[in-house]
């Protein structure tokens, strides 16, 4: 074999590999991401057995703890009469409690959000969030705490 | 001193505007004097902006709040060293620190060949003259960029500092990693400058190659930090877990180790140029990306402190910066072509394409997960994310087959090599790799996680073949002048420090990635829920929860809740104490009274941990508060009832004074609650991992930092010749062998 067709031959086997590759990649990302959803769209059946990212507010009054473990309620943020239960195991962030903005990350079996371990994230005003950088009365409600 | 400052920082911006113009006229008309005067610009702007970070970081050591940029990243209470540090927990002290490091870099290389390139250094400077205009720019017009904003009147105290930056690891984690990301705009540079003056050598590469090494030592270190304070400092257990700005600071690594080794193959051998050029590029377009990830918010991260007013500009900066330079290559294809080609596959640059294509494919699997929400919300209109399994099925493999041809790269030779000399040079490596996976079936379960096994066995290769290539050198040595064999294998380093501190770079990453295969396939996680008194068995420990305590820190306003874990193994025993950090602070909740505020903030884990050179057993704590909510209710709403109306002309002397009872009052509560804590104790959830091998994680990524550290240390000018001496021995020694 000449040397113009060996390397001809090795592009075109490098070239196949990298789409293959490609398209692999593509393919399982889709498959394997989890795709943002709210407590009612979950529960309306329309979705495949993946796993979510489920947006809504803790219902207040149904946090149960179970060991480590822990049950409680999300609420719609549009339409809060639709509640999604979920179990949870893992890490509870600190400001999570009744009535906060949580994204859990689970999948649904038989109605119920079994969250993965770890994926649950509270969202919450805190001073050194975005909104609290930009608004200088912190500062000064600082002041008079101290009083100086 | 603000108004110092200000001035500094606009002719810093002069000082690079001009170095750009006037080196793009020196280069243009060939007139020394325009080149030379562009340069001394350069220097300017480095000196002004010394100044600039001075004036700054007195007025965080003074805790001026005149500075609007000290109120809100610092405060009285604020330890010294980290007032000093906070200066990078901003977007403007970031953007400012990015530019004084970029004008002392750029400072240091234009110094280093100011009697050499006199074609390709005046674009260069330009180049860098731009990127400062760009930076400094963006402080002095982009919203809230401006270090030096002031603030009237000034506020007594100040916001402080996000308490998860208040770890030694991150007080020098962000300048590491944003010197990396700097230090490759002076190679990225000076591609441009031999691209548009068609000098396509080696020659722009050898000027470079060590401000490129130095980068990757910086971003190996950076990367590093950030891990070792994930997993001491945040209470989920890990190192790593692909968050998006993690992402941003290895994509740029893993492209800037391939430019290391590419950039070999043609200064040796004169070819992938295309390859190389394109690199850096890639490689510094990353660099600008992550420093737009940490800064934007555009992808939810840990690390995105907020929404910011330069990511707009950035991500321009980005597109021209890749648009630009594939149209400069593009219009350069011919003088880019190659006259040698890969002879063999069995040869070092073949090796070498290889291991750079897996170092591209790690970087853009990890690009393509990291922006897969952005990428996914403008193909489907909905936002996805991926998640660490993920990340790690990609990961694996691609890693397992680079440490593989980490190993049988130093082996061959350059050109190719023939049967008999890689059946004796493969002999060894290939032995004791099938001995070791033996032994690993044999006495462990290895076998039950095929990829770490896989990852277990081609480090084992990689080590043998590089103890194989030191001793064969060291031998060589000794036969020639004698000698023992440790004085053979320092005179050996010495010698060839760029090559065997590449070996020892080598060496780092196999016994880091034994490490990561070992402590992610073989970690048990236990998250228990215990009272005091109560005892687990987790592994081969018993751990009992003996008592909790409470600590009050009045200097950083931080309420400590901690837990003491009497450990037995083996009857032997030892205690750890993981530990909770809430710290005071304004919510911008009006429902969080002042001490609810407490619990509503950041709060920090301090880990508790006994590092072994087999397995670490790591501990945090959560306390279950939940039963102390109605308590703290009441506190909040008897405390708030004191705090007085103050009318818009600001308080009274009175009340001035109600206002100093409130926060004694404040104290006294806090102080009340740690007491109950103790007293009255509560469930705390701990989580118990048992890690093995993370030690040699950071034993790992220390040796590789030692070992580029060495291939980066100049040979003294005396000995540079003997050293060509060597390489002439050595590649004539190699063609023997081939």
């Amino acid at each position: 074999m000449n040397p113009a067709r060996k390397r001809q031959i090795r592009l075109v086997v490098a070239l196949t590999a990298a789409v293959l590759l490609a398209t692999a990649l593509v393919y399982t990302s889709f498959n394997a991401s989890s795709e943002a959803k709210s407590p009612s769209e979950l529960l309306s059946g329309a979705v495949g057995d993946g796993t979510y990212e489920v947006y809504g507010k803790v219902v207040p009054g149904s946090i149960k703890r179970n060991g480590a473990d822990m049950t409680f309620e999300i609420a719609d943020r549009e339409n809060p009469s639709v509640k999604l239960p979920v179990e949870y195991t893992g890490q509870v962030p600190d400001p999570f409690r009744d009535g906060r903005e949580v994204i859990v990350t689970g999948r649904l079996v038989d109605g119920t959000l079994v969250a993965e371990k770890d994926r649950l994230i509270t969202k919450c005003p805190s001073k050194f969030a975005a909104e609290a950088e930009e608004d200088p009365e912190h500062v000064i409600i600082d002041e008079s705490l101290d009083g100086s | 001193m603000a108004g110092l400052g200000l001035a500094c920082l606009i002719a810093a911006l002069c000082a690079f505007g001009y170095a750009a113009v006037a080196a793009f006229h020196g280069a243009r008309t060939g007139d020394r004097r325009w080149v030379d005067s562009s340069r001394r610009s350069i220097y300017a702007a480095a000196g002004l902006l010394s100044v600039c970070v001075v004036v700054v970081e007195s007025a965080f050591a003074r805790s001026d709040f005149s500075f609007e940029l000290v109120a809100l990243h610092s405060s009285t209470t604020t330890p010294t060293l980290y007032k000093l540090t906070a200066l990078w927990g901003s977007q403007a002290g970031s953007l400012l620190l990015w530019a004084f490091v970029l004008s002392v870099a750029a400072s240091a290389v234009l110094f280093a060949t100011r009697h050499r390139h006199r074609e390709v250094a005046p674009y260069a400077t330009a180049v860098l003259g731009g990127l400062g205009v760009f930076f400094t720019g963006l402080m002095l017009f982009a919203d809230g960029a401006n270090p030096f904003a002031q603030l009237d009147p000034a506020p007594a105290e100040g916001n402080g500092l996000n308490p998860l930056l208040r770890h030694p690891a991150m007080a020098i984690h962000p300048p590491m990693l944003y010197s990396g990301y700097v230090l490759f705009s002076i190679p990225f540079a000076f591609a441009i400058g031999a691209l548009i003056t068609r000098r396509l050598d080696a020659s722009w590469i050898r000027s470079t190659r060590r401000f490129a090494l130095l980068a990757w030592i910086f971003l190996s270190i950076g990367i590093m930090l950030g891990a070792r304070w994930s997993y001491s400092e945040l209470g989920w257990g890990g190192y790593w877990g692909w968050d998006a700005v993690e992402n941003a600071s290895l994509m740029p690594w893993l492209t800037g180790t391939a430019f290391l080794h590419s950039i070999m193959v043609q200064e040796r051998r004169g070819m992938l140029k295309v390859w190389n050029v394109s690199l850096i590029v890639g490689t510094f377009a990353l660099c600008l990306l992550g420093t737009f990830l940490v800064r934007s918010g555009i992808l939810e991260s840990i690390h995105a402190f907020g929404e910011s007013t330069v990511g707009t500009p950035l991500l321009i900066l980005v597109a021209a910066v890749l648009i630009g330079s594939t149209a400069l290559i593009v219009s350069r294809l011919d003088d880019l072509r190659s006259a040698r080609r890969i002879e063999s596959l069995a040869s070092r640059e073949a090796v070498f394409l290889v291991n750079n294509l897996l170092l591209v494919g790690l970087a853009l699997v990890i690009w393509w997960g990291t922006f897969f929400p952005l990428i996914s919300e403008a193909l489907t209109g909905t936002r996805s994310s991926l998640a660490a399994p993920w990340f790690a099925d990609y990961t694996t493999p691609l890693a397992i087959l680079l440490v593989l041809f980490t190993g049988i790269g130093p082996l061959l030779a350059w050109r190719k090599i023939s049967a008999g000399a890689a059946l004796r040079i493969f002999a060894w490596p290939l032995g004791v790799t099938v001995a070791v996976a033996a032994l690993l079936v044999a006495f462990t379960d290895a076998a039950g996680e095929p990829w770490a096994l896989a990852m277990f066995c081609v480090a084992a290769f990689a080590l043998t073949g590089l103890a194989q290539e030191f001793a064969r050198g060291a031998a060589g040595l000794r036969a020639l002048n004698g000698g023992s064999y440790v004085s053979a294998l320092g005179r050996l380093m010495g010698r060839n420090r760029r090559r065997y501190g590449g070996y020892i770079v080598h060496a780092g990453i196999a016994i880091l990635f034994i490490a990561v295969a070992a402590s992610s396939s073989f970690q048990t996680s236990r998250d228990v829920r215990l009272m005091p008194g109560d005892t687990v068995e987790v592994e081969d420990y018993t751990i009992t929860y003996a008592e909790p305590s409470a600590d009050i820190d009045p200097e950083e306003q931080k309420l400590t809740f901690a837990a003491r874990l009497d450990v037995e193994r083996d009857g032997k025993s030892f205690s750890l104490s993981p530990s909770r950090n809430y710290y005071s602070g304004n919510t911008g909740d009006p429902s969080a009274g002042p001490i609810r505020s407490f619990f509503e903030g950041e709060a920090t884990s301090e880990v508790g941990r006994r590092e072994g050179a087999s397995e670490d057993l790591w501990t945090a704590m959560q306390p279950d508060l939940e039963p102390l909510d109605p308590l703290i209710a009441a506190v909040d709403r008897r405390l708030l009832r004191r705090l007085p109306e103050i009318g818009p002309e600001g308080p009274t002397p009175e009340q001035i004074e109600q206002m100093r009872e409130f926060a004694n009052a404040q104290g006294d509560a806090i102080e009340r609650l740690a007491a109950l804590y103790v007293a009255n104790p509560l469930p705390v959830t701990f989580r118990i991992n048992v890690n093995p091998f993370v030690i040699w994680l950071w034993v790992g990524g220390l040796v590789a930092v030692a070992g580029a550290l060495i291939a980066a240390w100049p040979a003294p000018a005396a000995r540079r010749r003997r050293v060509s001496d060597v390489y002439a021995a050595r590649l004539a020694k190699e063609l023997g062998r081939a």
